[in-house]
């Protein structure tokens, strides 16, 4: 068996009086889909401050490739909850950021990402500015600042949330689509169980604050789900399986039992 | 295209200028009628006949104003980015600034003209000190909200792909600010002409103040109100050059948005 490429063992973090994260231990293979799912505020994307470094955990140990995430390692690249698009760049240079941050010439940094637009379905809108786009081109411009950056593990913080149920479907066909393509090693954060199972490899399930991992379920299903009836009437029965595990008195209990 | 949106634009000022007409036409109405003294309030013909008469005087006292203005405004807006960087980089230096910025502006320019003529002499540097005092504020305060109003996604992206401090204010935070700080501009340019004259008004060898206190002392109101006329239309030449940078230095701030001014 491959060593994983992602490792967290048993890491805590506070604010104040507040536990957000309990012991979490979870891992991701390389090339792996793996969702974090859990409910609102339980601290899923304080998991991705953890790695981004923009918090610190209070004990445990983060692994990458087997040995301890040190702060000046930025292995990761983020793609965080709504688009975060910059209004004052067009396309093209908000696509290219990540490589200007790393201290890219400009002019080489669009020379990079331009032969990616028409892959990602944004062809010819390369000098239009963020505000001229749709929802779902805006994600797709998001995704393609985040994998332009060439890093091991792309982390995707509810990537669809805010788009509405059509798009969001589709954009989840797309995004398995490119993932067969090009086999990244994902880590999605969502409360949606269906984006869960027809996305992910496996899944860690949350629980509410303070969170910890409840469950870790693989989903053995074929690709490309969205297209494979066997696959989408088997993801039915999982997902319901999470919704009864999620929905569950000793979950809720838990709840209960918060200050 | 343009065609239509200079006829649009020309519709919408239409109700400004009908009821702009409206209000000279009465002025002079109740002049001609009520026989009351030039001396004491002239007709708007009076007044533009001798704007007419007098331009070159009036050209020869603008300019002064004008470079005060400009340069008052220039120290104005350098002193606004380097505090408002200060105060942004630096809790501390918000929290010992800040308050003099405040108290600044509480200090009345009627008192503070005179005195600051006083230790600075009749040339330009009081002039441009008293606009620079007057007008760096707003825009200040529109940078530090402005830095303030910087989405957190935006930050966070730019921590998780490793941008320092400066960086983020570079990338993010500075661009933010933007749309606060042209609002901000917009309102100090209208305090800046207006300010430059108080000065000029408090002791000048030359300038469009100077020429309003003589002109009042002469019993000329038609002339005041002509001074008057030339400072109104310079804020509103400077107002309008306001949108003209914004459209060249941040076009995304209009576009898309469908927000019109």
């Amino acid at each position: 068996m491959t060593e994983p490429l992602l490792c967290l063992d048993k890491v805590s973090l506070s604010y104040g009086d507040i536990d957000v994260l309990h012991d979490i231990s979870l891992d991701v293979m390389p090339g792996e889909f793996v969702s974090i799912l859990g409910p609102s505020g339980a601290g899923k994307s304080t998991i991705f401050k953890l790695l981004t470094g923009a918090a610190n955990a209070d004990s445990g140990e983060i692994r990458f490739a087997g040995k301890p995430l040190l702060p000046t390692d930025r292995p990761f690249a983020f793609m965080p909850q709504r688009d975060a698009l910059m209004p004052w760049r067009r396309i093209i240079d908000n696509t290219m950021l990540g490589l200007e941050v790393q201290g890219m010439p400009r002019k080489e940094a669009r020379k990079r990402v331009a032969p990616l637009f028409e892959e990602f379905g944004l062809g010819g809108f390369e000098q239009h500015y963020p505000q001229a786009l749709s929802g779902g081109m805006r994600q797709r411009a998001a995704l393609l600042r985040t994998v332009v950056q060439e890093k091991p593990v792309l982390l995707l913080d509810e990537p669809f949330g805010a788009l509405d149920a059509l798009t969001r479907n589709q954009m989840q066909i797309w995004l398995e689509a490119m993932w067969l393509r090009h086999r990244w090693t994902i880590i999605l954060i969502t409360h949606d169980v269906r984006e869960a199972v027809m996305l992910s490899d496996r899944i860690h399930l949350l629980s509410p604050r303070p969170a910890r991992v409840e469950q870790t379920i693989a989903v053995p299903l074929p690709r490309a789900r969205f297209s494979h009836s066997t696959a989408r009437a088997e993801a039915a029965t999982i997902e319901t399986s999470i919704l009864d595990f999620l929905l569950s008195p000793q979950i809720n209990d838990q709840e209960g039992h918060l200050p | 295209m343009r065609g239509p949106m200079l006829r649009t634009h020309a519709f919408r000022a239409l109700p400004a200028l009908v009821a702009a007409s409206c209000m000279l036409f009465a002025w002079e109405i109740y002049c001609r009628s009520s026989g009351i003294s030039e001396t004491t309030l002239p007709a708007p013909s009076q007044v533009l006949l001798q704007a007419w008469l007098n331009r070159d005087a009036l050209w020869a006292n603008t300019v002064p104003t004008l470079r005060a203005t400009l340069l008052g405004f220039s120290l104005s807006l350098v002193l606004a980015f380097l505090l408002s960087m200060a105060i942004d980089f630096s809790t501390l230096m918000r929290r010992a600034l800040f308050p003099i910025f405040i108290a600044s502006q509480t200090l009345p320019l009627v008192a503070i003209a005179p005195l600051v003529v006083l230790w600075f002499g009749f040339g330009l540097l009081p002039k441009i000190l008293l606009v620079a005092l007057v007008t760096f504020f707003p825009m200040l305060v529109a940078l530090a909200e402005g830095y303030a109003a910087t989405e957190n996604e935006v930050e966070d992206l730019l921590v998780s792909m490793g941008a320092s401090r400066w960086k983020r204010f570079l990338l993010a935070r500075l661009p933010s600010a933007l749309p606060y700080f042209f609002a901000g501009l917009r309102i100090s340019i209208t305090y800046a002409v207006v300010a430059a004259i108080f000065a000029e008004y408090a002791g000048a060898a030359k300038g469009l103040g100077i020429y309003m206190l003589n002109a009042k002392n002469n019993f000329r109101p038609d002339l005041v109100l002509a001074a008057v006329l030339v400072s109104s239309l310079l804020t509103l030449l400077l107002f309008s050059a306001t949108w003209a940078v914004q459209r060249l230095a941040a076009p995304w701030i209009d576009s898309g948005a469908g927000r019109r001014p």
